[in-house]
């Protein structure tokens, strides 16, 4: 009972702070927006920036109320409440960055989804290992879907790069709107009944047995429908890589819903997939400059401390309600990326 | 049934070259970001210039900065802002040392069809991480 008071106590601090930190991003995006109109035209060249304007000299924090390290700052306490609440909503941290800060902070979206691929990267990376050495990730599942979707990413990034930012922003909301959609309607099935496996599965020997801790059973699987499963990965792909979302939203649903991994196998695998997936797409957006240090490393830093917190939670207690103000936040973002594209809320 | 529930000799070998990837990439992003902030070493662009620059689009940000596209920051490494790519192209790079590192344990085995998936895969990142495709911009 007083750690389930205790865990309450912490979550309403953690809603509030979230609401204070977008509301306190929001006023400052807003300011910031008005007050550097025509940033461009006032931009210091390469060669001011690095000889003429001398390290200290406030530049733009006269244009703005936000020093230069507020939005960093900011940024590296909102990604860390992101890490929490991802991990006590089920979601990776991709799909809850990309559209929040690309909503609420006065980055361009171009940054943020190179941020994004690189947080959903470095969280992939962080999990994989033990992953892969408990047998809940599996290679075997992995190696062909990697495959297609990694290529499949790289003509995302190269498309989402091109195309310009309101159109980005309109496919994005549409993209976040459609997630939810999932998250409520999707089921989920612990041991998918698969009667027979498909003779491309069966040829690349796709399959395996994982324990399962809170049973003590030692489950043995199988997967069926695994060209249809490939195919879809195309779409999981561009997607990927045009929003660098992460794909976890749409993996786990392919691998378990309609190849019938075991759900456990199905998150794991795709928790793995993303750092192969985010790794091809990633190296477009940082070949292509859209990666600023500034942005990625406390965005990565605050995701990860956030996810251990996160995980320490969840070993407690897990409430409902928790994937529910996740959905919220996804819906609420979704919507001002939506709007945001087609110029409605700008 | 006991040889299925341990994860494969490839599984392994790949998971040990990500766990230490993983851990050396993260610990020298720290540092160098440690650099960036304390200017030990000075950035190309001045922080106090960035508000200007993260809200353009990449094109406009890259025209007014002078940054050329690709691994052209290999050469500019001396900047506490491009020395931060040194770790974040190794957490992108370690997954294709992990592809190479598995190969040789696919073939021995003479499982030829993941041998072969691992090689594409190996190719297309290497694709991907060449700089030889570039977006158009907008």
């Amino acid at each position: 009972m007083k750690m389930s008071q205790r865990f309450y106590k912490i979550l309403l601090f953690t809603i509030i702070l979230s609401i204070l930190v977008f509301i306190s991003a929001g006023t400052f995006a807003s300011t910031d927006m008005t007050t550097s109109q025509g940033g461009t035209a006032i931009a210091p060249s390469a060669h001011e920036s690095t000889s003429e304007i001398q390290p200290g000299q406030q530049e733009t924090s006269t244009k703005s109320r936000m020093p230069w390290w507020g939005w960093p700052l900011l940024l590296f306490i909102v990604t860390f409440i992101l890490g929490v609440l991802a991990v006590l909503g089920g979601v990776g941290g991709g799909v809850l960055f990309v559209p929040i800060i690309g909503g609420f902070f006065p980055f361009h979206i171009d940054f943020v989804r190179g941020a994004g691929l690189l947080v959903a990267l470095a969280g992939a990376l962080a999990a994989g290992p033990g992953l892969l050495k408990k047998g809940l990730a599996d290679l075997r599942l992995a190696m062909p879907v990697a495959l297609i979707a990694s290529a499949c990413a790289i003509i995302g990034a190269m498309i989402g790069l091109a195309l310009p930012s309101n159109i980005v922003n309109t496919a994005l909301g549409a993209t976040i709107l459609g997630i939810v959609a999932i998250m409520l309607i999707a089921k989920k099935s612990e041991y998918p009944d698969v009667k027979k496996a498909d003779n491309l599965s069966t040829a690349l020997r796709i399959s395996g047995v994982y324990h399962e801790a809170s049973t003590g059973q030692d489950i043995n699987w199988k997967i069926h429908r695994t060209p249809q499963g490939l195919a879809l990965f195309i779409i999981i792909g561009v997607m990927a890589g045009m929003f660098g979302l992460g794909a976890g939203w749409a993996n786990v649903p392919v691998l378990n819903l309609l190849m019938g991994a075991p759900l456990k196998v199905s998150v794991a695998t795709s928790k793995f997939l993303l750092s192969i997936t985010d790794t091809s797409a990633a190296w477009i957006y940082v070949n292509n400059g859209a990666v600023l240090p500034m942005m990625v490393v406390p965005s990565i830093v605050g995701i990860m401390l956030g996810s251990i917190v996160g995980v320490k939670i969840l070993a407690k207690t897990k409430p409902a309600a928790v994937r529910y103000i996740v959905i919220a936040m996804l819906l609420f973002a979704g919507t001002r990326a939506l709007l945001k594209g087609l110029g409605i809320w700008k | 049934m006991e040889n299925k529930l341990k994860a494969t000799e490839e599984q392994i070998a790949y998971a040990k070259l990500l766990d230490i990837g993983m851990k050396i990439g993260l610990l020298i992003i720290i540092v160098t970001f440690i650099i960036y902030l304390t200017g030990i070493l000075e950035p190309y662009v001045l922080v106090n210039n960035l508000p200007l620059y993260w809200k353009m689009p990449v094109k406009e940000y890259l025209e007014a900065t002078g940054i050329p596209h690709g691994w052209a920051w290999l050469g500019m490494v001396n900047k506490g802002d491009f020395l931060n790519f040194i770790p974040i192209a190794f957490l992108a790079g370690v997954t294709i040392l992990c592809y190479i590192r598995i190969m040789p344990i696919l073939f021995r085995n003479k499982d030829t069809a993941y041998g072969i998936l691992a090689l594409l895969e190996v190719l297309v990142l290497v694709l991907a991480a060449s700089g030889v495709l570039k977006s158009g911009g907008h």
